[in-house]
């Protein structure tokens, strides 16, 4: 098992260099989201549901947190600094950044087969009883083995693909219909989500998972060692390649 | 090894040399026609004229969804403007008898609208969404002539290639291109869900742009300049907003 591994890795990286190339530009682009994400919604943290709402109309539901605005009514005797500005700017160039990657990782994918052979989970894998010995198996936060880094668990998989499939496509769907240009293009594409409110409060929820995935993502890094992880998305190899290591 | 290196290199230096043209040549195609924001050269300005340049690629003509009486809001809201100053004052005491809207720039010869001539023209009607950068929204009834059919009114010049609008609000002024300008849900909006158009949501006249979010929108125009450069204006970003942080084009 032991050479094999070491035959494997002299001949192909455990990660590809597009995989790794998008893999940091997009965890660049998404941390430039989400702080950018967190000024925008500073302006205005009322969430609404339907087409339309502002500071006159019920909200579905506020953040307790002061304002950058002292149009809204808050609780708070003070106004938080405007950054719209500059985050407007910087949110929009990242979402350009992700989404160009997205496409390219997309294609990549696809096409070499990425998905079908190191995210797609074996169908003997998605049993309720495999999957439930794989969450125990998961629970006690153990250190995962050696051999466990040269390929995905189904846990791993499936939440990869969640991510890739799901919460990546809404998350750009709903922050493109807010732009009241894209709706003029494809105003269907926000009337199913509920209106342009609607689309907000779930660009907000997605984001909140995405974050949720990132904070279980590092911290599985860690547990796995995080440098030799961090360094095999980085260099693409899991040991340093030295002779005799 | 070296020759592999020097292979490596001169291939790099290639591909870099024609990536190099190549960009040279699309930013001068794209110049000519009209796909640069006037901010293209600030911090993001990189990610704002790609969203600039996609949209009035794909999505010139396209038209904002319009919506039914019943989902008016009840309840919009309007943002606080600067003090409007006591020549507005006085005017607005008028019943904005004595007001004028002034277009100039490139046009065979200024004019001045009263706000009773601008209420003869023929009018277009539209339930449009306002949507604020902030967030927030709301849907109304705005009315007034088109922009477009006081451009032709006028005779404005084939080279203008922008409008700019000024304000009462103090500093305040922005700018649209032609495919905005000309666009047919481009208003001088003077009303607003059947009555006249409320000095807070920026009557006498406002600027209805409803591509563009809120701040594209403003409120208490007064003058209209058409011209084909915008460079020489303020500091030359197209707009009050890039000179505070905001981008000058709103479509997203």
């Amino acid at each position: 098992m032991g050479t094999i591994t070491q035959m494997t890795e002299a001949l192909r990286p455990r990660y590809p260099a597009l995989v790794r190339v998008t893999h940091w530009l997009i965890s660049l682009s998404f941390l430039a989201l989400l702080v950018t994400g967190v000024e925008i919604l500073i302006s205005h943290p009322r969430f609404y549901w339907g087409e339309t709402g502002n500071v006159n109309t019920p909200t579905l539901f506020k953040i307790p947190i002061p304002s950058s605005r002292d149009t809204v009514p808050t609780g708070y005797d003070y106004v938080l600094p405007d950054q719209n500005g500059w985050s407007r700017y910087l949110h929009f160039e990242a979402a350009w950044v992700a989404v160009l990657t997205g496409l390219l990782y997309g294609a990549f994918g696809f096409f070499q087969g990425h998905f079908r052979r190191n995210l797609l989970p074996a169908a003997s894998d998605l049993s309720p009883k495999r999957l439930a010995t794989d969450i125990a198996r998961h629970l006690p936060f153990r250190r995962p083995g050696e051999e466990e880094a040269w390929s995905y668990n189904v846990l791993q998989r499936l939440t990869y693909l969640l991510v890739i499939f799901v919460l990546f496509p809404l998350v750009i769907w709903t922050g493109l219909a807010m732009s009241p240009t894209f709706a003029s293009v494809f105003p269907g594409a926000i009337t199913v989500l509920g209106g342009r409110q609607s689309a907000r409060t779930i660009h907000f929820f997605v984001s909140i998972f995405l974050v949720l995935f990132l904070l279980v993502h590092v911290f599985m890094v860690y547990l796995a060692g995080f440098r030799k992880r961090v360094g095999a998305m980085i260099t693409g190899r899991l040991t340093p390649p030295r002779e005799g290591a | 090894m070296s020759k592999i290196s020097r292979r490596k290199l001169l291939t790099t230096g290639l591909v870099a040399a024609a990536g190099a043209t190549g960009l040279g040549v699309a930013a001068k195609l794209a110049e000519r026609y009209g796909l640069i924001p006037p901010d293209a050269g600030v911090l993001y300005g990189a990610g704002e004229t790609l969203t600039y340049a996609a949209q009035r690629l794909f999505a010139r003509h396209s038209l904002a969804p319009e919506f039914a009486r019943s989902q008016i809001s009840k309840d919009p809201f309007a943002n606080p403007v600067s003090p409007l100053g006591a020549e507005f004052q006085r005017l607005q005491e008028g019943g904005f008898a004595d007001w004028r809207l002034a277009v100039d720039g490139m046009v065979p010869r200024p004019v001045s609208f009263s706000l009773a001539e601008l209420r003869s023209f023929p009018r277009s009607t539209q339930i449009t969404m306002t949507a604020c950068e902030e967030g927030w929204s709301y849907t109304a009834e705005w009315s007034g002539p088109p922009l477009a059919h006081i451009l032709s009114l006028v005779g404005a010049l084939p080279q203008a290639r922008y409008v700019v609008y000024r304000s009462f609000q103090p500093d305040w002024w922005d700018s649209i291109d032609m495919a905005d300008a000309l666009h047919p849900q481009t208003l001088l909006a003077v009303g607003m869900n059947g009555g006249e158009l409320p000095v807070p949501f920026g009557g006498p006249l406002r600027l209805r742009i409803p591509r563009q979010l809120g701040y594209k929108n403003v409120k208490n125009i007064t003058r209209l300049t058409l011209t084909d450069k915008l460079n020489q204006l303020g500091k030359g970003l197209g707009s009050a907003s890039p000179e505070g942080g905001h981008a000058w084009y709103a479509g997203i």
